[in-house]
Order: C-alpha cells, then structure tokens, then sequence
C-alpha cells in the first residue's frame, strides 16, 4: 500500500481525495451558510424564516437544491446557448477553484503555493466573467445592465482589495497564507493579529468584499426595484443554482480571507488555549453572521454613490495606507508591528 | 510521458486552439472569450516552467482588467462585421505594404543590433537561484532595485498617457443633473421640507 502513494497514481489518488475533502466541507457549510442567512434575516425582520422542512428547517436548502435541479432549464430563444450555459459554470467553478490555496491548519491546506494569496485575487478577479457573460447571452436588457453594472463594480473595489492586501503582504513579507498566519503569532493571543496594526483597512476590506460579492447593501447588479433580478432575469433550474451556490460560496471564501489575513486563521484568541482548525472555522461563520446582518440591516446604495466610494474614499485610503505601512515597515516602527519579517516572528 | 509532459501539451494545444478561434469566431465577443482562454492557458504554461507570479500577474492583469474592458466596448458596439471586412478588402495593398514596411525595419534593427560587454552572463543569471530567492522576491529586487529609475520611468509614460486619455474625453456639460453627494448629505428637513397647514375646503 505505501509503495502505491508514492507512483504518480497513487499521488493523483490523494489529491482528489484531498480536493473532494475541501469541496465537501464548502458544500456541507454551503447548505447551512444559506440556512443561516435567511434565518438570520427572519430574526432582524421578526419573522421564523425556514421551520418547516426537518427539525428547525435545516433541511431547507437541501429541499431548495432538489427542487431546482429537478426544474426544467428555461433558455431564451435570442439567448446564446454555449455562453448562456458556460456563465454559471464559470461562476461556480471559479469560487470553487479558490478555496484550493485556503489552508485551515498549518499543513492542512490542498496546494501550498508561494504566491497563494495572488491566486486566490485571480480568481476572485475573474468571477465577474460569469457575471458578464450571463448577462449578455441573455439578449435582454435588464440582464445586459446588470452585467455592466456588476462588472464596473468588482473591478473598482478589486482595486482597494488589492492595495489592502498589500499593507498585509508588506508586514509579512511573504505571499503564502501559512506565512502571514504565523506572522500573527507573537504570543499574544488576539493581541498579535493584524486587525490591531492594520486596524482601519478591517472594515475598509470588509466593505470592498460586500461590493466584491454583490452583497448587499451592494447589490445593484440585481437590484430588484430598478433591473427585475438583474443579471439572472432570464436564468432558471440548475443554472439558477449554480449562479447562486457560485456567489454564497464567494462569500464564504471572503470570510476565510478576513479571517485568514487580519484574525490569525487557526491561531487561539488567547495564548493558553490551543491552536485548532475550529477556530478558524468559528471565525469564519462570525464574520458570515455580519455579512447576513449587513444584508437584513442596511438599505442599498446608489450606483453613483457606489462608484465614489470605490474611486473617491477607498482609493485614496487605501492607497496612503500601503505609503504608511512600506515607511513604518522600512523603519520598523512601532515595535516591528509592521515589519513581522525583521522582529523573527 | 509524466504529467508534466501532459499539462504542457494540454495548454499548449488550448492555447494555440483558443489563439485560432480568435481570429476565425464570427462573432467579436466569442472572440474576447476565447481570447481569455488563450491567456489562461499562457498562465498555465509559465506556471509549469516554475515562473508563478508571471502567471498570476497575467491573469490579473490581462483576464481580469483589460480582457473585461475588451468585452466591455466589444459587447456595447454593434459592429457589422461582414461589412467591415468588405471595408477591409479595399485597404489590403496599403495594409500588406506597411506590413512589409514594419518587417523590414524589424529586420534592419535586428540585424544591426550589438551586445554590450559581459551579456552572456548577465542573460545566464538573470535572477539569483531558487534556493536563495523565489521569484517573487527576484523580480522585486530586478524591478525596484537594479532597474528602479528605468521602472518609474516606465510607469511615468503610462501616467502621461493616461492623462492624455482622460484630457481628451473629459467634458463637463451643462445639461446633465449631477449628484452632489456632500450637499445630499447636509441637507436636513428644516431646509428640504416646508409644512403647509392645509384647511379643509380652501387648498393651498
């Protein structure tokens, strides 16, 4: 059996293995992600949300699932099929490529690469192809606009996500998410993690990942009251499915990514208690609580304001930040906290 | 054949695929799509000779910024394109001379072209080994320390360029309602709203 894994098949047998592992866990946490969302939506509004298929209606989105992949698919007769059909592949498949780089341990991760946190960018800049092209194979207007939309939107605020995890990627010194969670871990619990010294770019990045992921209150790409259902009017059945499984799953991915660059990963909150895989994943599900609170909470913007955000405050911020954070690393100021490299964490 | 063999091939005949059905697709959008998957494919291959930033940097760059702006203008323009390669035709004999213009020059510069002193081992070791540095760390060091000034220099005539861009197509008109998000945000209801106490029968 041992010698088995070494040959090339037996490596390509623990690979999928491994791969299938992580797709499960996005899968299963898929589920109860949009369970979550709606109940949590029902609790701002004061209403039950999902109670009636299994016990608390947990088996909500599983009878959803079936019930939209059992559908007949729907395709517009001036639709382009290939491209109708490919977008919300393209969508689901991109948000599940990315969590191949997203490590969950020190070694628990599928491809430890050095520049993961590029990667994991790259992908999350092409999502918004799935977007576009579903949008114009459509051959519809509403759909069109809220391909347009949608693609002026991701790639302004993917140029603020950007410069923000420069400030991180400075601190640390390095691409890899393994590299820059341990460059948390300077003995003093929650104390040591970069929300502390990259403290403003926080909410500056959890604002660029709402805008990122069509979130509300960012979510003019499909804004009901001006484009019907925007960029999916003319998509029913699995499609449907895979569009919306594509942008819960980004969602998440954003999640892991706070949680990964500015909350430690799997780093303990308090020095004593040991560091564990759940950890990340609790902080992971708390900051999906505050994307669903967000989302019941706050009304959505107009597109103008949208776009000044992005170019106008973000930008600049963001922009000056990495100025900041380059002179106080250069000179390692304030202790080293900004330059993890050169203190030997 | 290892699975390096394999991938190489694989991207490589995807490329050159996705590089064919550019020029031959009828329609221009499919033709940015599969330009896309030409990119990607390149991405693929500078992974496989161990150059990964390359790869991700043309990905996020090409595919993810200037293929989207591409698809952009291809989607919103509603081009005819059996009469622009009609159009086309006539110009061929200028298009085909300037095209031989351009490769003769291209060969004049080449053929001319000398070596400073000392290249072969500078073209040896571009970058320090991998065992010292991986690749990010080394096209840092080569962009922002050996060749710094050439590099800023670089990144100024895209700036004047981008300048010259926005000078050219920027003009405020008059007829357009703007938002004023700072005088939206000052007003309050003392001057946005008047109270009219209306008696029954009389109206305003």
């Amino acid at each position: 059996m041992d010698g088995f894994f070494s040959t090339t098949l037996g490596l390509m047998t623990i690979m999928a293995a491994q791969s299938l592992l992580v797709i499960g866990f996005v899968m299963v946490s898929l589920l109860f992600l949009v369970y979550g969302d709606r109940k949590i939506w029902a609790a701002v509004m004061m209403r039950r949300g999902p109670n009636v298929v299994g016990i608390f209606g947990l088996l909500q989105t599983v009878a959803d699932a079936l019930k939209y992949i059992v559908k007949e698919v729907v395709i517009p007769a001036g639709a382009d099929r290939p491209v109708f059909l490919l977008a919300p592949m393209t969508s689901f498949v991109l948000a599940v490529i990315a969590w191949a780089v997203i490590p969950f341990n020190d070694t628990w991760v599928l491809a430890d690469i050095n520049v993961a946190i590029l990667y994991v960018f790259a992908m999350s800049s092409l999502e918004v192809y799935g977007v576009i092209m579903g949008g114009w194979a459509s051959n519809s207007k509403y759909p069109f606009l809220g391909s347009l939309r949608s693609a002026a939107q991701m790639i302004s605020y993917e140029v603020s996500i950007g410069l923000i995890i420069i400030g991180v990627v400075i601190s640390t010194g390095s691409l890899n998410f393994g590299a820059i969670v341990n460059a948390q871990d300077t003995g003093w619990g929650l104390f040591g993690w970069y929300w502390l010294p990259h403290f403003p770019m926080v909410f500056l990045f959890f604002i660029s990942a709402l805008a990122e992921t069509n979130r509300p209150p960012f979510d003019l790409p499909e804004a009901e009251s001006e484009l019907v259902a925007g960029y999916q009017v003319e998509y029913s059945s699995t499609p449907f499915l895979l569009f919306m499984a594509g942008e819960y799953i980004a969602i998440f991915l954003m999640c892991a990514l706070i949680t990964l660059l500015f909350f430690g990963g799997w780093l303990s909150p308090i020095p004593f208690i040991p560091d564990s895989p759940l950890w990340m994943i609790a902080k992971m599900a708390f900051f999906f609580f505050l994307f669903a609170m967000v989302k019941a909470i706050v009304p959505r913007y107009r597109y103008d304001q949208l776009m000044r955000l992005g170019w106008k405050v973000f930008l600049p911020f963001s922009l000056a930040w990495v100025v900041l954070v380059a002179f106080a690393a250069k000179f390692e100021l304030f202790g080293g906290a900004y330059a993890r490299w050169a203190i030997g964490v | 054949m290892t699975v390096a063999d394999f991938t190489f091939y694989l991207f490589s005949v995807v490329l050159l695929a996705g590089g064919l059905m550019t020029v031959m697709a009828r329609n221009p959008v499919h033709s940015v799509l599969w330009l896309i998957l030409s990119f990607l494919s390149g991405a693929g291959l500078f992974v496989l000779i161990g150059a990964e930033f390359v790869a991700m940097l043309l990905i996020i760059v090409y595919v993810g910024a200037v293929a989207v702006l591409f698809l952009f203008v291809v989607m919103m323009l509603d081009i005819d394109f059996a009469e622009l390669k009609a159009e086309m035709s006539k110009y061929m004999p200028l298009a085909g001379l300037i095209g031989v213009v351009l490769l003769m020059q291209l060969g004049l510069a080449f053929g001319t072209w000398e070596f400073s002193q000392g290249i072969d081992a500078r073209l040896g070791n571009p970058t320090p080994p991998l065992d010292q540095a991986h690749n990010t760390q080394a096209l840092g060091l080569i962009l922002y320390d050996r060749y710094f000034l050439v590099f800023q220099l670089s990144g100024l005539i895209l700036l004047v360029a981008m300048i010259g861009a926005i000078v050219l197509t920027l003009r405020h008109r008059a007829d357009v309602k703007r938002q004023d998000v700072i005088a939206q945000m000052m007003r309050d209801p003392k001057t946005a709203m008047e109270l009219k106490d209306v008696k029954p029968g009389q109206g305003l």
